[in-house]
């Protein structure tokens, strides 16, 4: 009974050494494949202040990416006019039974998405007019130009007044309507139906 | 031949006959003259030679082409293009058929020109040519890419096509982002990042960085070959199970950064009510499944009919598909093709006997996370009657008539 019992502790020791020396050769060998994997490959080049403000046009809701400049609503009603209104109509509203190339822009009578009612910040017309619009000639307006087409736009939406002016300021303190209503999706699988 | 060309002969055309076609035929003509019998047959628009075994064929070319009998088709419009999921037998789907969805059109890229410039929370700002980025240790990784607005309904004559078309798969190759944003020392403090097409509407979404650890990649190739101008040549994002839009093609920016920036595309697009709120970040595709035969317009037979279809979930694997061809009073679970891959088509079969009678079919999926797609009314007592076209993943139906014709059973839905 008592040499049973020796054996099995030998044994103990002998498979703990092993598995002790097994686990050690492991973490050597894991090191070793991670030494494979270096620091850095070193390919491509470092960007300059030149190649990043060339590309970075992107504008935040705190307002940072906002350039220089200004604009107001009569401005932005002539630029609209000569610029916009071939595909978004004469003034951005909806028109019954007639399908424009661009999307209404100003809420009317019905409950299409538009920017007064569905558009949670101001900081995005600037963003997405100054990158994406006119469609025939993206990217082609001034930055005055497209802050005078958010005052235009955010007045005729009835969010600021038509004496307003649009800046690096103004801009992201406008209080959208549709702010309010957004929620951030919070599922995350599982059976539930949300 | 698909189901729906079993039924109904092609009628080839001569436009369809394709210009290399025409000049094997040519060229054929010129070393053998006993081709122009060959010629001839192709100038009238005979689809095949009376017997293929009595004459050579012609030579080898430098691109292959699909049979003249067969002719699968997106289906375009304004502003997207469908894959004809119903003409396809399994799960990858062939290049020039994946579907398309851009905001101002497809850009031409100079692969020699191109530049992807990672900057913002980062030790190093950086740029990288095509070259560069097929430099860096690559993975291949199958996974389908679904638009989130890939839901319609309305009359019976729906393909599978024009019901859910706007999703495909592909075998894409590429860098892990995360071997990149190891490369440049992104701050520990990020937890978002932008990502920029180079199109003309210099397409912008804002991810969280935890995507970027997880799986994401910069795929350059598609099933073998360069990524198509129309999936984002030369580069696009490759977001495993994230809605289409998110997969920014023609990729030329990311700005690394600690909020999202809440772009057009994440506020006023791809967001959608929920009751009296308006969701927005659903970023998983939810899981799906459609039986895409029998599907309208084919037309059954009675006696034995293997249902065939696709499932997948933007979350996981597939754990199991349901069918039903008595209308949901009842399920049998289908048979599964291996290899069942995350975040993937997963192809299924099941034998079923029809006797004539005037029935309904339909699938459900069930995926790892333990979701089971719903049905559309489940969906509109969740989220509303006002629910919009984004992330909706119903349970389709499909009406076999007594004479064998299939359609689409059309729900209202607002």
């Amino acid at each position: 009974m008592l040499k049973k019992l020796k054996l099995r502790r030998s044994h103990a020791l002998i498979f703990g050494g092993i598995t002790i020396i097994g686990m050690v050769i492991w973490l050597w060998l894991s090191y070793q494949n991670k030494q494979k994997w270096p620091e850095t490959f070193g390919y491509g080049k470092t960007a300059n202040q030149q190649d990043i403000a060339k590309w970075d046009i992107d504008v935040r809701p705190d307002g940072k990416g906002l350039p220089p400049g200004s604009g107001n609503v009569a401005d932005g009603a002539i630029i609209y006019t000569s610029k916009c209104a071939a595909c978004h109509g004469a003034d951005g509203k909806e028109v019954k039974g007639v399908k424009l190339p661009g999307p209404p822009l100003v809420v009317g009578g019905g409950k299409t998405k538009t920017i007064g009612n569905y558009w949670p910040y101001a900081t995005t017309l600037f963003d997405y007019v100054r990158r994406a619009m006119p469609y025939n000639a993206p990217g082609s307006l001034t930055d005055d130009e497209v802050y005078s087409l958010c005052a235009w736009l955010l007045n005729e939406n009835k969010i600021i007044k038509a004496n307003q002016i649009m800046n690096a300021r103004t801009l992201p303190k406008v209080e959208m309507p549709a702010q309010k209503l957004f929620i951030v999706d919070d599922r995350k699988g599982g059976p539930e139906v949300k | 031949m698909s189901m729906e060309q079993q039924d109904k002969p092609v009628k080839i055309t001569e436009k369809k006959i394709s210009r290399r076609m025409l000049l094997g035929g040519a060229l054929a003509t010129a070393i053998l003259p006993v081709t122009s019998v060959f010629a001839k047959y192709i100038q009238v628009g005979v689809p095949a030679v009376p017997d293929p075994t009595k004459q050579p064929g012609p030579l080898p070319g430098k691109v292959g082409t699909r049979s003249p009998f067969e002719a699968p088709v997106k289906k375009p419009s304004d502003i997207s293009s469908r894959t004809p999921l119903q003409d396809l037998y399994s799960t990858i789907t062939p290049s020039d058929l994946h579907f398309e969805r851009h905001h101002a059109g497809v850009p031409s890229i100079d692969p020699n020109q191109y530049e992807l410039l990672i900057h913002g929370m980062v030790e190093r700002p950086m740029k990288f040519s095509l070259h560069d980025l097929k430099r860096f240790p690559s993975v291949t990784r199958t996974c389908f890419i679904e638009c989130a607005g890939n839901f319609r309904t309305g009359k019976e004559d729906m393909t599978v096509q024009e019901i859910l078309g706007l999703t495909s798969q592909s075998e894409w190759t590429g860098v892990m982002l995360s071997t990149l944003f190891r490369e440049l020392g992104v701050s520990p403090k990020a937890s978002w990042f932008l990502a920029e097409g180079g199109d003309a509407a210099v397409l912008t979404r804002s991810i969280p960085i935890h995507k970027a650890w997880d799986d994401a990649m910069i795929v350059y190739a598609q099933n073998g070959e360069a990524i198509r101008p129309e999936q984002g040549y030369p580069a696009r994002l490759l977001l495993p199970g994230w809605e289409g839009n998110t997969n920014v093609k023609w990729l030329r920016r990311i700005e690394i950064s600690d909020a999202p920036y809440f772009t057009r595309e994440e506020t006023s697009k791809y967001t959608y009510p929920v009751k009296d709120k308006i969701r927005m970040f659903s970023f998983e595709m939810d899981a799906r499944s459609i039986i895409t035969y029998p599907s309208f317009p084919q037309k059954v037979e009675h006696g034995w009919i293997e249902i065939r279809g696709i499932a997948w979930s933007g979350r996981g694997k597939v754990d199991k598909v349901e069918v039903s061809t008595d209308a949901g009073k009842s399920w049998s679970e289908a048979r599964l093709q291996n290899p069942i891959l995350e975040k993937a088509h997963t192809y299924f079969r099941h034998l079923w006997h029809w006797d004539g009678t005037e029935t309904e079919i339909l699938s459900r999926v069930t995926d790892d996370t333990g979701y089971t797609q719903p049905t559309l009314k489940q969906l509109i007592d969740a989220r509303g009657k006002d629910i919009g076209g984004y992330h909706m993943n119903p349970v389709t139906a499909w009406r076999i008539k007594r004479d064998g014709s299939v359609v689409f059973k059309p729900e209202s839905y607002k």
